[in-house]
């Protein structure tokens, strides 16, 4: 491990002063990317500041009105076992579940998740189509900043130093409406996403009245698809709808070839995991079974 | 010496001072500085499971942990599993049904199902298999790690 | 189902092992484990590049940093003499493998190793270690590496070829062989219809969770002692002995608890670095490898091409088999092409073949044994043509294996005959199974079976038994338990004394402690230490039939030793019956002589040959190209299963180990010779989820070259997964791939290719 201190913040101004005056300063949440990442020197750590005794960072609260904050250092564990986010935000339990496997949720949050900014995350989709907003606290005071804004390239983000992301927060649901987040990997856990996606619809009868798509590992940040989400919206949802949809995702799409995945792989991964998102997300929609 | 701190935990319900250094992993002070060495490190980034402790009542890689994070904490390894001269069913039930063949993997296996049962007594055998993906083990081919579960779960739910 | 009806006490049940309980509570103590007063830690520099002359290496900047206390670089070695004979060869390679010295030939080959009071600061002092490299093209495949315009790797390497002549010019192919039987035009002329095809397999490493590790103590008496995780301590001991130049009777091996080995913690890379850095610090040393140098720098096992022809007449004759197989070595020579070589179409009796097998040197990390080394490449190949013939012929695959079984007496290509097998047992038991009888149903499923075939091996090993006034008897053992060895070597102890397996408390030792074992491996250990200990039994029973016929002043020859561990002699004087139970004599021995022991030094030859059968079902996803493993059988003839849950544990262990190497595992090189998934992230090694139950079915053909019939059962199983699934795959997709893993991404994109 490269030579590295730790200092705990109780308060968000602490971790604040602590991120703004201290180099290499990284929030630890979880951990389970950065630890990697400065035992390995994949980025140079100087000190890690602890935001798990901020209360407000580790609180999860839902209003029927209001909709959902979770605090960013959320574990994963604590969202798939919460009533109200099993019952509402479905999504974000299909990626709370697949984040690493049970010792990774036990620590992993949706902050760190967003705020690692791999290509590939397994939140970012998620966090996407559910309109998802961080907030985030910083030498300048707070800015909110929606999920799609939030990631600028492989590994970064809109964050500066001193900067980190207190909550995110969720829109209440709307009625009629469902989303679902799938990833395709090699085996069945443990693996980065060699392409993942997620929808979320909103249904007036059989016609779409709003819907966001998202795909990710398949370019240097998860992608906001507008297009897909157009290629639904005021229509009925068909084969025709979503294939035009899953045509759109494949587009927008601009994969490489790495040890995880091929680029005639991943494109034509991007349609069939958009279709499957798609439908899965009218399922729940219509209150059944994903 | 600069990087030397004092860490305050319980481990297995006994309190714990330790001198380590800012640099070092739960995994690390429980190996090199306190001398509890059945937690394994087999990868070091969160992929094996062979580090696998109870943090807070919780199931983590201890590899992932900064010794630092558990001042004030309370951790569970595989030496406080059994019950003085009793071993918890898990540990009798994976000797019986011949569960390890190296053991390397064992202790993760075992902390692993222990935080299972006690969250879901009566997982079926996907639920099972989806908890301890995070284990990996090269020798047994999982089939009597899973089955020693099972039989376990059905011995303490009796 | 264990088909056996000889009646045994111990053999066949299913005791607690001896070192069970320690091995669930944390107790054990794996290498990495020791703890040592003033122990220091010890870390390795790896090169960043893959092929390069090593120009200078500066070591004064680590030297000098507070908590260093030792720096060791391969000229710290002491010098090997000046021969130029093949053995001087192989230990300078040996010895280069471990510490570079003028080249470095893959990306984590060792270059300098530091030690220091804590193992942050042995790290930090490792990036003040400056080597400057002159880098030279790499080849990272096996073909191109044979080609007379390859980057040479040793420019003093000549190819060995048939025959023993060696070839003029340098060249990065150490070695051909070749085996013939019959003619092999003559055969194709026989045949009705002839397949030919091309495969590839890719590097795949053994994926044993415990990383390699080695502690080492260099007294200031001149006795060094080395604590380590090997499944060969006396290889350790005569290696280490070897490059240190130093008797071997200074040198002690104790052997620790080991994390899984397959064969790949055969070869030494720390222990001898350790020893150095020990020397040179005063204090002893310990060195763990993390798990990307475990990948990089330890003994994966060979990528492979290969082309396999064979004909077959109408009636499912195979007529004559042709196989040519390029093993790629690594950066030294050594892969194990010719065990692929005797293995590939051995499961039959085939008249007319023809083997040719190259040993080709690559800038990868030098390949090691990995659990039937050489096998799982060639019958994959093979298992997958026969396969075809099987489709083309019309003829069930297990019919068409079952018309063309090898059996006792057939003779293998490359001349061994066949003694008592089970080959044609496990065909017929795969028959008879409920999954070979159960309906496949549903769209994209697909059903294969393969068989294996895998030779064990004996050798030495040694044992000491001594008989303990309790009536225990301890087992002092030289072989390493990676498996659960030293229980069945209890039970066979415990099964030829009449006593109980709990009875027995097996011990491993160091190398100072018991005669000279060969390592655990070859699946030999239950087979030769299982001899070990039955002659030791053997030693004791006489002993004990003296003592008592001193005892009660008769004639030894009137005593005897029964198998239920009762010894009677003649009647006494008032014509009452002679006998004393074993627990009773044991109580008796100090005060009629003294203690009894029992040794044996053993070392067999004849082996006991391993067949499998394996079954598969799948499920494949058609628009990912994914696999889902349905259903999963493993028949093999076992020999005599001497504790059956453990027998069962190798075949599930071998099968998965298959089933990962035949989808998803494989060592991803980039153009510069970078391993670009050195972690178990992406080397995408089988989970929970990615496994069914294993159902296991224990034919019994017991190996007449041993005393319970034991054949080696730990290695053949890993053999049929590949071209079973293969096979599977095919019936559930139409497509026939050509090259292992077969990946989602493999599998998807020959679909799309194909356009089907």
């Amino acid at each position: 491990m490269q030579s590295v201190k730790y200092a705990r913040a109780n308060t968000v101004d602490e971790a604040v002063s602590l991120l703004s005056d201290n180099g290499s300063a990284y929030v630890l949440a979880g951990g389970t990317d950065i630890i990697v990442a400065a035992r390995e020197r994949t980025r140079q750590v100087d000190l890690f500041v602890d935001v798990k005794h901020i209360p407000e960072v580790m609180a999860i609260s839902f209003d029927a009105d209001a909709g959902l904050t979770i605090g960013a250092a959320t574990p994963c564990y604590q969202l798939y076992n919460n009533d109200d986010i099993k019952q509402h935000y479905q999504c974000l339990v299909d990626s709370a579940v697949l984040i690493g496997g049970t010792a990774i949720q036990g620590r992993a949050s949706l902050g760190g998740n967003l705020c690692n900014a791999g290509p590939a995350a397994d939140s970012i989709p998620s966090l996407i189509v559910l309109e998802g907003v961080a907030t985030v606290a910083g030498p300048n005071g707070r800015r909110e900043v929606a999920a799609e804004d939030f990631c600028t390239g492989p590994g970064t983000s809109i964050l500066t130093q001193g900067e980190f992301v207190v909550s995110l927060h969720f829109p209440a649901p709307k009625p009629n409406s469902g989303a679902r987040f799938l990833r395709f990997i090699p085996r069945n856990e443990m693996d980065i996403a060699v392409v993942n996606a997620a929808a979320s619809l909103q249904l007036d009868g059989d016609t779409v009245t709003q819907a966001r798509i998202a795909i990710g590992a398949v370019a240097p940040t998860p992608l906001f698809v507008t297009a897909a989400g157009e290629a639904l919206e005021g229509k009925p949802l068909s084969d025709e709808t979503i294939a035009a949809a899953a045509a759109a995702a494949r587009d927008a799409a601009t994969p490489i070839d790495d040890m995880r995945g091929s680029i005639v792989q991943r494109k034509h991964l991007s349609g069939v995991l958009t279709e499957r998102v798609i439908r899965g997300a009218a399922n729940r929609a219509r209150g059944v079974e994903a | 010496m600069s990087d030397r701190m004092i860490v305050s935990t319980n481990i297995n319900g006994e309190p714990v001072e330790v001198l380590a250094s800012e640099r070092d992993s739960l995994l690390e002070v429980l190996r090199d500085r306190v001398g509890l060495t059945g937690t394994k490190e087999g990868c070091n980034n969160g992929n094996c499971g062979a580090c696998s402790v109870i943090l807070d009542g919780r199931l983590v890689n201890s590899c992932l942990v900064m010794a630092a994070e558990v001042d004030g904490s309370d951790v569970e390894t595989i030496e406080g599993m059994a019950d003085g001269e009793n071993l918890h069913p898990l540990q009798q039930i994976f000797l019986e049904e011949a569960a390890l063949q190296c053991g390397i993997c064992t202790p993760g296996f075992l902390i692993s199902a222990k935080a299972l049962l006690e969250e879901n007594s009566s997982p079926t055998e996907h639920e099972i298999r989806y908890w301890l993906a995070g284990n990996l083990c090269r020798c047994t081919g999982y089939d009597k790690i899973i089955r020693a579960v099972q039989k376990a779960a059905e011995t303490m739910n009796a | 189902m264990v088909t056996t009806d000889k009646k045994y006490k111990v053999i066949g049940s299913r005791p607690i092992r001896h070192d069970g309980v320690d091995k669930v509570t944390g107790r054990a103590q794996y290498g990495a484990d020791i703890q040592l007063q003033g122990l220091l830690h010890g870390k390795v520099l790896r090169s960043p590049v893959s092929h390069a002359r090593v120009k200078s290496i500066d070591t004064s900047k680590a030297k000098a940093l507070p908590g260093v206390k030792a720096v060791v670089v391969n000229a710290d070695f002491p010098a090997s003499p000046d021969r130029l004979d093949e053995d001087s060869a192989k230990l300078k390679w040996l010895m280069d493998n471990i510490l570079a010295s003028d080249k470095v030939l893959y990306v984590g080959h060792a270059v300098a190793a530091v030690a220091a009071t804590d193992a942050h600061i042995a790290e930090d002092a490792l990036a003040l270690i400056d080597v400057v490299y002159e880098e030279l093209p790499p080849v990272l495949d096996v073909q191109d590496a044979m080609l007379d315009s390859a980057p040479l790797l040793h420019e003093d390497l000549h190819t060995s070829d048939i025959g023993g002549a060696k070839s003029d010019k340098a060249s990065n192919v150490a070695s051909h062989i070749q085996f013939t039987k019959g003619e092999i035009a003559v055969g194709f002329e026989e045949a009705d219809v002839v397949i030919e095809r091309e495969f590839e397999t890719t590097m795949v490493h053994q994926g044993y969770i415990e990383p390699q590790n080695g502690t080492a103590f260099w007294n200031q008496d001149g006795e060094l002692t080395i604590w380590t995780s090997t499944q060969g301590l006396f290889a350790v001991r005569d290696s280490t002995a070897e490059i240190l130049r130093v008797p071997v009777s200074q040198v002690k091996v104790r052997p620790m608890e080991i994390g899984g080995g397959f064969g790949g913690k055969i070869p030494i890379y720390l222990e001898p670095v350790a020893a150095l850095l020990s020397k040179l610090s005063g204090q002893p040393v310990k060195m763990t490898m993390d798990r990307a140098a475990v990948f990089q720098a330890t003994g994966p096992t060979s990528g492979t091409y290969m082309r396999i022809k064979m004909g077959a007449k109408k009636d499912g004759t195979i007529t004559a088999a042709e196989a040519y197989l390029a093993y790629e070595a690594g950066a030294y020579p050594g892969a194990a092409v010719g065990a692929g070589a005797m293995t590939v179409f051995s499961p039959y009796d085939i008249e007319h073949a023809q083997i040719d097998g190259y040993d080709v040197c690559v800038n990868k990390p030098k390949t090691a044994a990995y659990r039937a080394p050489g096998a799982p490449a060639s019958e994959f190949a093979a298992e997958s043509v026969v396969n075809e013939l099987a489709e083309l012929l019309e003829i069930d695959p297990l019919e068409l294996r079952l018309k063309n079984a090898a059996v006792e007496g057939t003779q293998r290509a490359d001349g061994a005959k066949f003694g008592v097998i089970g080959n044609v047992e496990t065909m017929k038991a795969a028959q008879d199974s409920p999954h070979w009888n159960s309906e496949l149903e549903g769209p994209n499923r697909g059903r294969g079976v393969a068989q294996g075939f895998w030779f064990n091996i004996g050798f030495e090993s040694s044992a000491y038994a001594q008989v303990n006034a309790d009536g225990t008897v301890s087992l002092v053992l030289g072989s390493a338990d990676i498996g659960g060895t030293r229980a069945s070597l209890a039970m066979q102890l415990a099964e030829t004394l009449g006593i109980t397996a709990e009875d027995v408390k097996p011990h491993i030792v160091d190398t100072d402690s018991v005669g000279y074992t060969m390592v655990t491996g070859g699946s030999r250990t239950t087979f030769a230490g299982g001899w070990a200990a039955y002659e030791a039994a053997q030693d004791i029973r006489r002993q004990l039939v003296e003592r008592a016929a001193q005892m009660w002043e008769v004639d030894a020859d009137n005593v005897e030793y029964g198998d239920d561990g009762v010894i009677t002699g003649p009647k006494d004087d008032e014509g009452n019956d002679r006998s004393i139970d074993f627990k009773s004599m044991a109580g008796k021995l100090q005060g009629t002589g003294g203690m009894v022991v029992g040794r044996a030094d053993t070392n067999k030859t004849s082996s006991g040959p391993a067949f499998a059968t394996h079954i598969v079902d799948v499920e494949v996803d058609p628009e990912t190209g994914k696999v889902e493993v349905l259903r999963y059988t493993a028949v093999q003839d076992v020999g005599t299963a001497i504790h059956p849950a453990y027998v069962e544990g190798q075949m599930q262990g071998g099968a998965a180990q298959g089933v990962g190497m035949a989808l998803n595992e494989e060592y991803f090189y980039d153009e510069k010779g970078q391993l670009r998934n050195a972690s178990l992230l992406d080397y995408r090694m089988p989970t929970t989820l990615d496994l069914p139950m294993i159902e296991t079915e224990l034919v019994e053909v017991e190996n007449p070259g041993h005393p319970y019939g034991v054949r080696g059962v730990g290695e053949v199983p890993i053999i049929p997964p590949a071209p079973a699934l293969r096979e599977a795959i095919y019936q559930a997709t139409g497509l026939r791939m050509p090259k292992l893993p077969m990946s989602p991404r493999a599998i998807l994109e020959k679909k799309l290719e194909e356009g089907s």
